[in-house]
């Protein structure tokens, strides 16, 4: 403050000291400086105003907006690469799940071809086997056939040893062979 | 002469100027309104100049700032109050800042005298005066009479309503006026009250404490209302762009 201001306000409150007893000489009522006091107030308001509404609030809007713009890009990306997290996710258990079939057809297939394999092979086999049953049949038949020919044969002889030792006499041939017939039927 | 509480708000001409027979001086009343638009605009300014994504402890307040009004603004005159938002966040920073400055020993307050409070409430009701005729014409008017009132009853609401809207700028600007001189008249006392005290004697010195106890109580206090006076006025204009933006209530 300068020397002669202060001057001035002592000087100012010297003349107004003895109105305050009053009332009118209350500063905040004393309207020789309200002219002054609305000149300063819209010159300095006025400024106030013009650099808020030009440069501090845009800035300040500037900053809120690009913060906002920044987190919301950084959410979609995020959301993106989830979705991108989550398709891969998809892909990878499709790739899986085809995975696992095909191996089940593979082991199926080889399945069904070892059976097929196997089903030939034994009944091949059981073919085999019943060819030789017949002829082993067959070879029984034939050597039962033989062997009863023979117990007639053999039956004959001791029939007529028999019938000689009985009535001393062998009997014919064709009486034997009738006989005998019909005693083995 | 220091312990009259009066002082403080005497107005002091540092450059006397005068037109045509009008005092127009540069005062100490200037000097602070000065150094209130200086102190507020460099802080918004430089705080924010780093522009940083991740803001400073600075460019943090001057958002918290900036947010508090917005909000304000939105709830009470909704999103096309923001059309005002760079004169509510002037008055609310100008007038925060004015209070606060008036706060440091030997400030002027140059929201303690009741000129510039009336001049920034009547900056506020000309605004929705004007912007409410210009936008609404005649239904403007409807503001005096609330829909739904039935007519015989408008005839009392009416008046009552007209006399409410008239005495918004002198309850605006008696309000702010008032709390800043009253707190400031109070601390004033008080801390006179301790140097009266303390010249009677070692009784005096002690019982001293009493209102050096009060005077630090109230310092806070007085913070609160610098604080709260600023809010209270930017919520109360507000709620009166609200009424230029939507008359029919």
């Amino acid at each position: 403050m300068a020397g002669d201001a202060h001057t001035n306000a002592e000087h100012n409150t010297e003349v107004h000291i003895p109105e305050s007893e009053h009332g009118a000489g209350f500063p905040p009522f004393d309207a020789t400086t309200y002219a002054s006091q609305i000149l300063w107030l819209a010159i300095t308001f006025g400024f106030f105003y013009w650099i808020m509404k030009n440069v501090a609030v845009p800035r300040i809007a500037g900053i809120l907006e690009d913060r906002e713009d920044r987190i919301a890009g950084d959410l979609s990306e995020a959301n993106r690469l989830k979705e991108e997290t989550d398709a891969a996710i998809a892909a990878y258990e499709q790739a899986l799940a085809e995975a696992r079939n095909k191996a089940h057809g593979i082991a199926q297939d080889t399945r069904a071809k070892l059976k097929t394999d196997q089903d030939a092979r034994r009944e091949k086999a059981e073919a085999d086997l019943s060819e030789k049953l017949k002829e082993a049949e067959a070879h029984i038949a034939g050597l039962k056939t033989e062997a009863l020919s023979q117990i007639g044969e053999i039956a004959g002889e001791t029939t007529s040893a028999l019938v000689e030792q009985l009535i001393g006499k062998a009997p014919t041939k064709t009486d034997l062979t009738k006989a005998l017939k019909s005693a083995m039927n | 002469m220091a312990n009259d509480p009066i002082h403080q708000f005497q107005i002091q001409k540092l450059f006397p100027i005068e037109v045509g027979g009008m005092d127009l001086s540069f005062t100490n009343s200037s000097l602070f309104m000065v150094l209130t638009v200086a102190a507020a605009s460099a802080f918004l300014i430089f705080s924010t100049s780093g522009r940083g994504l991740v803001p400073s402890r600075v460019q943090s307040v001057s958002e918290m700032a900036y947010e508090f009004v917005a909000s304000m603004l939105r709830s009470s005159a909704g999103t096309e109050g923001m059309r005002f938002f760079p004169l509510v966040f002037s008055l609310f920073m100008f007038v925060l800042v004015a209070n606060l400055l008036g706060m440091f020993p030997y400030f002027f307050t140059v929201t303690s005298h009741i000129i510039v409070t009336f001049a920034l409430a009547m900056l506020v009701i000309l605004t929705v005066t004007i912007y409410g005729l210009l936008r609404h014409g005649m239904k403007f008017f409807h503001l005096f009479a609330p829909a739904g009132v039935p007519p015989l009853l408008l005839l009392i609401v009416a008046p009552i309503e007209v006399v409410s809207f008239l005495s918004r700028p002198i309850s605006l600007s008696v309000r702010l006026f008032a709390n800043m001189l009253a707190g400031h008249i109070t601390l004033k006392v008080f801390a006179g009250f301790i140097v009266s005290m303390g010249a009677a004697g070692i009784a005096g010195a002690a019982g001293a404490i009493l209102p050096l106890g009060m005077t630090v109580a109230l310092t806070a206090l007085e913070f609160l209302v610098a604080f709260l006076q600023a809010y209270v006025f930017t919520v109360l204009t507000c709620m009166y762009l609200n009424d230029a933006l939507h008359p029919s209530h």
